[in-house]
């Protein structure tokens, strides 16, 4: 098998190939190094989904997962079943031996000296660490321009945003630069990014993954999860960082072990499914629509059945979200200040430290995270927090009431992840309200807790890749998967090859020469 | 429109520990005051009455003994801070800031 096969194949085959010895793990890194060295290239011309590559440890792991197979005996029978499969890592979970920065000034150049509960399950299972992916500055953004290490490209069209804030992971995961990724998922920075690129990604239960060693934005939405080509791949993915953790106190003491068999039950017949009466219409494309109403007739003929549900407050999430949001990462990154954490300026010789660290900060933040700091400061400030914090957190109390009731209808609720296909770049960037209204049908998983998905649902205006957005109740997670790998398949029969195969063949020449810049 | 004022943001930015140019200041006057007016509805959902949630799940207190663990060695933990002296962080003076 060449490395152009072998970088094509889902997480679980790559996996199962590596069990049979069709191919060692030291090829299977390389071949992936190689595609990235091909097509990633640089903000100014290519994805630029990475801003580190962690080759030398990358190797060393893969070499040590072939050694131990070619050993045999009782330590290759211990091995996990997917050691030796590559991953990336989003720029906001620390590990040990690499940059973390958050695509942060603020942070640049740092190295944790702790590695994330996540990224220790990861070593411990031995997959080789890639690198780690470009992102919104502290995972603050829809469309992966406000790094502050340059955009991220969308592999299916160079001039269109990834979607954010996980745009570097999902551009990763759709260009085959690595076949999964961990991301965070604060309003739909898995899910948003996995629908702009037509790939998979995962906002599991929250609590249901630890959060230590994750650069916190807003520790009550804040949830780490996979990102994917396929719905078994991020189940697997998902089932693997999940469990309790005793180092974060929000971690639920549930039983993860079903999600990947759920993603292989693909059967749909009888399963309730819910469309939200109040996230269709209005601000969506047509065409976003008709690919709707498409796949909803899949799931009608495949023997679900579909009905409208009605949450009259999820018209409230999105405001809601974007008040407590900024709220907890005000208080959040008020660590950043350059005397506790983050990258110090001093403005001038005996600076006070409040000279310090407003210097730190003017020069460490841009402006996207400035942006959030004052509104969440507004939020919180004397005279108005009544106004807008507590009217908010009232909010997430109608929002989650809604959704349980809605809930006693329906297994799960559908609907297209996104209002539009993946916006031009720079489009957004001078229209903040624009940008966050992205976000407003992914919000109400993150205000609620549940779990909930993205897959690809299809093409919609200039060819690019619409996402549908699937969520249930909390800890349902293993009935998403198993709606999502159903429709999965029958987009799949419909068309006679795996969306992401529909991808554009990216090469050196379009990405490096700027063809299509 | 919200009655969010130049010098409010000039205020919330000081008390954020973040200096904005005038520039800056021009430009997210302009982008709050319509952040602030797009969010500002969640007033009319939200009566009195009506229990705030803080959290997606019931948070209870954790405890654990009170013993030493595994933690990170004095080296380690310094090594991301900007500046180090004697083993310790070094901090600009915060006490005596008055008389200067």
């Amino acid at each position: 098998m060449n490395h152009h096969e072998m970088i094509r194949l889902t997480a679980l085959q790559m996996a199962e190939e590596l069990r049979k010895k069709t191919f060692s793990s030291v090829e299977l890194t390389r071949a992936h190094f190689e595609r990235i060295y091909e097509i990633d290239g640089t903000a100014e011309a290519g994805i630029h989904a990475y801003l580190h590559l962690n080759e030398d440890e990358a190797y060393a792991v893969a070499a040590e997962v072939d050694a131990i197979r070619a050993a045999g005996g009782a330590e290759a029978e211990q091995l996990h079943p997917y050691a030796g499969v590559p991953i990336a890592i989003k720029d906001n979970i620390v590990t040990i031996g690499q940059p973390t920065t958050a695509a942060s000034k603020m942070l640049e150049g740092w190295m944790s000296p702790y590695d994330a509960t996540v990224i220790r399950t990861i070593r411990a299972a031995k997959l080789p660490i890639l690198g780690k992916n470009n992102m919104d500055e502290f995972a603050m953004g829809s469309t992966t321009e406000y790094s502050a290490f340059g955009v991220t490209r969308n592999p299916w069209d160079l001039n269109r945003a990834p979607g954010g804030s996980g745009g570097g992971s999902a551009a990763a995961v759709a260009a085959f630069m690595a076949p999964w990724a961990l991301g965070s998922d604060t309003g739909g920075s898995i899910r948003e990014p996995a629908a702009f690129t037509g790939t998979v990604g995962t906002k599991p239960t929250y609590g249901s993954v630890s959060r230590y060693g994750l650069i916190a934005m807003a520790s009550s939405f804040d949830q780490i999860g996979p990102h994917a080509r396929t719905t078994a791949d991020a189940a697997a993915l998902h089932q693997l960082i999940a469990g309790h953790d005793p180092k974060d106190a929000t971690s639920l003491r549930t039983s993860w072990d079903g999600l990947l068999d759920a993603a292989q039950n693909q059967d749909l017949r009888g399963m309730r499914i819910g469309v939200l009466d109040e996230l269709q219409g209005p601000g969506f494309t047509d065409e976003i629509d008709r690919q709707f109403e498409t796949v909803l007739d899949m799931l009608r003929d495949a023997g679900a059945i579909v009905s409208i549900v009605e949450c009259p407050n999820i018209k409230y999430a999105l405001p809601a979200y974007y008040l407590v949001v900024p709220s907890e990462a005000s208080s959040n990154l008020a660590r950043f200040d350059g005397l506790r954490y983050g990258n110090r300026v001093v403005p001038h010789e005996g600076a006070t430290a409040a000279e310090v660290m407003a210097a730190s900060r003017e020069a460490g933040f841009g402006d996207e995270v400035k942006r959030r700091i004052i509104l969440g400061t507004y939020a919180l400030s004397a005279g108005y927090v009544d106004a807008y914090y507590s009217s908010a957190q009232r909010v997430r109390t109608l929002v989650q009431q809604d959704l349980n009731k809605a809930f006693e209808k329906v297994d799960v609720m559908i609907g297209p992840t996104t209002p539009t296909v993946a916006v031009p770049m720079g489009e957004q960037v001078s229209d903040p309200v624009s940008m966050y209204l992205d976000d407003v049908v992914t919000t109400p998983a993150n205000l609620a807790g549940i779990p909930a998905i993205s897959i690809p649902g299809g093409t919609a205006d200039h060819g690019m890749p619409v996402g549908m957005h699937i969520q249930g109740p909390a800890k349902a997670d293993e009935v998403v998967y198993r709606v999502a790998a159903g429709l999965e398949r029958l987009i799949e029969e419909a068309t006679g090859v795996p969306f992401y195969d529909r991808a554009p063949e990216l090469t050196a020449a379009v990405t490096m020469e700027g063809e299509r810049l | 429109m919200s009655d969010l004022t130049r010098d409010q943001i000039r205020h919330l930015s000081q008390l954020a520990h973040l200096n904005l140019t005038d520039e800056e200041l021009d430009r997210v006057s302009d982008e709050l005051d319509q952040i602030v007016d797009s969010v500002a509805r969640v007033q009319e959902a939200a009566s009195e009455d009506i229990e705030a949630t803080s959290h997606p799940i019931a948070l209870t207190n954790v405890f654990r003994a009170d013993v030493v663990r595994g933690v990170l060695s004095q080296e380690e933990a310094l090594s991301g801070a900007p500046e180090a002296e004697t083993g310790r962080f070094k901090v600009p003076a915060i006490l005596d800031e008055d008389d200067r």
